[in-house]
């Protein structure tokens, strides 16, 4: 089990738990705005964008080549960019917040 | 090489140069054809504008054939914005519980007719009433008015000598023009009523804006959705232990509804118009002429897909680009996914095998490179 806090970009705090899947699903199936997930969670579509909170970067680990590839196109995105359709919940993840980031 | 497979003739130009040339009623194209290459050109709205003539960025061209502007399609930032803000909402209605009701309702009834006929001719006795009927949907209006729709055939724009046919064309815009003297006249709860009802910056759409919107969406979704439905039919002719995995594991058909549009890219290619004197891999791109985004290559780079060439139905990192990308990426994209999303859950509900009995590739020319892109017909027997 892990808890996870999403803020929004209207400064709205959700916190939600999730004990498999991706990030992205459980925003989704929640309705987190600014979450779209798009494509499902492969990784082409960048609508799941989210900023992770400096101190919590080191759970989440880095991006892969391919999702910063993605991101490295987007204007918002910033060291501390994800897209969290590539973050598995596990409990590692346990406690993390999550900005959404702006879109265009 | 299988009937269902779609070849990638670009991959030698993407290795050894990262773009190719074809002309196109004397307006050249250079088809760019990398991953990231084609990202950052569509990313980059400033340098490839879509925002010039009304049809230049298509390849072919419809310069010669249409005056309106399609919207928000050939409008660029910061303009685009309003547009996009003012129909997105519309446009992601398929993800409501009661649209997707609707078109599974649709396509059970569909895939039950075809499994009861001895042979279908998918290309337009599947595909294009399949997309016809779903469009209804998409723009809120009585189910029967995709019948005139079925009635012209499975090209808009195209008849089968000619790559573009204005006549062909007028059809579709005298019929837009008619649909919405009457929305004018009795507004209702459909698409063509919710933009002349709309507002942006604080003055209603024009007629032609509208118009705009409207011939988008008809053109936009017609021979892409029929060329994605019928691709899948033929391959899963080919492969029915995929239709057996379906069943057996519902939950991968998101996954599988990307893999076959990367795979199968049903819009090859679109153009942009270089606003300067500019480069790309390499090669001097001057002012006012055309490059193009090649979708249908970019996802068989090797750089970011594994194994590209083999359709996975699994397949977890999947950064293709048929939809598009960046500020321009395709409106019609929810109700793209929603049409597959349920066509792979009918299909695997439903059918266990199919056979192909007959087929003629269709096959675009462009410059030195040849593609399929689907199939003038291609007849099949469903089984149950």
């Amino acid at each position: 089990m892990a808890k996870i806090t999403f803020i929004t970009t209207d400064n709205e705090t959700i916190t939600l738990e999730g004990t498999s899947g991706s990030v992205m699903q459980l925003a989704v199936d929640n309705n987190v705005p600014g979450i779209d997930g798009d494509c499902g969670g492969v990784c082409s579509c960048a609508t799941c964008h989210v900023h992770v909170a400096p101190e919590h970067v080191e759970k989440t680990g880095e991006a892969s080549e391919i999702e910063q590839d993605m991101l490295e196109l987007d204007d918002h995105a910033n060291e501390y960019s994800r897209l969290c359709c590539q973050l598995e919940i596990n409990d590692h993840l346990d406690g993390i917040v999550l900005q959404v980031a702006e879109s265009d | 090489m299988k009937k269902s497979a779609l070849s990638d003739p670009f991959e030698k130009a993407r290795l050894e140069k990262g773009y190719g040339k074809m002309n196109d009623q004397d307006d050249p194209v250079t088809m760019i054809l990398g991953l990231k290459e084609v990202r950052k050109c569509a990313h980059n709205w400033k340098t490839f504008q879509s925002g010039a003539t009304p049809g230049r960025i298509v390849v072919p061209s419809e310069v010669n054939i249409r005056d309106t502007r399609q919207i928000p399609f050939e409008v660029d930032p910061p303009e685009h914005k309003g547009y996009r803000d003012l129909v997105e909402p519309w446009f992601k209605r398929p993800l409501e519980a009661d649209y997707q009701r609707k078109l599974r309702q649709q396509m059970d009834e569909i895939v039950d007719e075809v499994l009861k006929k001895d042979t279908v001719e998918v290309v337009s006795d599947f595909s294009l009433r399949l997309q016809s009927r779903a469009l209804t949907l998409l723009l809120n209006i009585p189910y029967e008015e995709s019948e005139v729709w079925i009635g012209w055939g499975t090209h808009v724009f195209r008849s089968e000598d000619t790559a573009l046919d204005g006549d062909k064309a007028n059809i579709l815009y005298d019929y837009i023009d008619e649909q919405i003297s009457k929305a004018i006249e009795t507004p209702g709860e459909d698409l063509y009523s919710m933009l002349l009802a709309s507002e942006i910056d604080g003055r209603k759409l024009s007629r032609e804006e509208v118009k705009g919107v409207m011939i988008l969406t008809f053109a936009g979704g017609r021979d892409t959705v029929i060329n994605a439905v019928t691709n899948s039919i033929a391959y899963f002719a080919e492969h029915p232990e995929s239709l057996a995995q379906l069943k057996e594991h519902p939950e991968i058909t998101g996954r599988a509804v990307e893999e076959l549009i990367r795979y199968f890219a049903p819009l090859t290619h679109m153009g942009r118009v270089a606003t300067k004197d500019t480069e790309v891999c390499a090669h001097a791109v001057k002012a006012d002429s055309r490059i193009s985004l090649c979708w249908a290559s970019a996802n068989r780079d090797t750089r970011a897909f594994e194994n590209p060439n083999e359709i996975m139905l699994d397949r977890k990192l999947n950064p293709h680009v048929s939809f598009g990308f960046s500020t321009h990426n395709c409106l019609g994209a929810t109700h793209a996914r929603q049409i597959m999303h349920t066509l792979l859950i009918s299909l695997a509900e439903k059918v266990k095998s199919i056979d192909i009995i007959d087929y003629k590739e269709n096959i675009e020319e462009l410059g030195e490179f040849k593609r399929k892109v689907g199939y003038d017909h291609i007849s099949v027997k469903f089984h149950a």
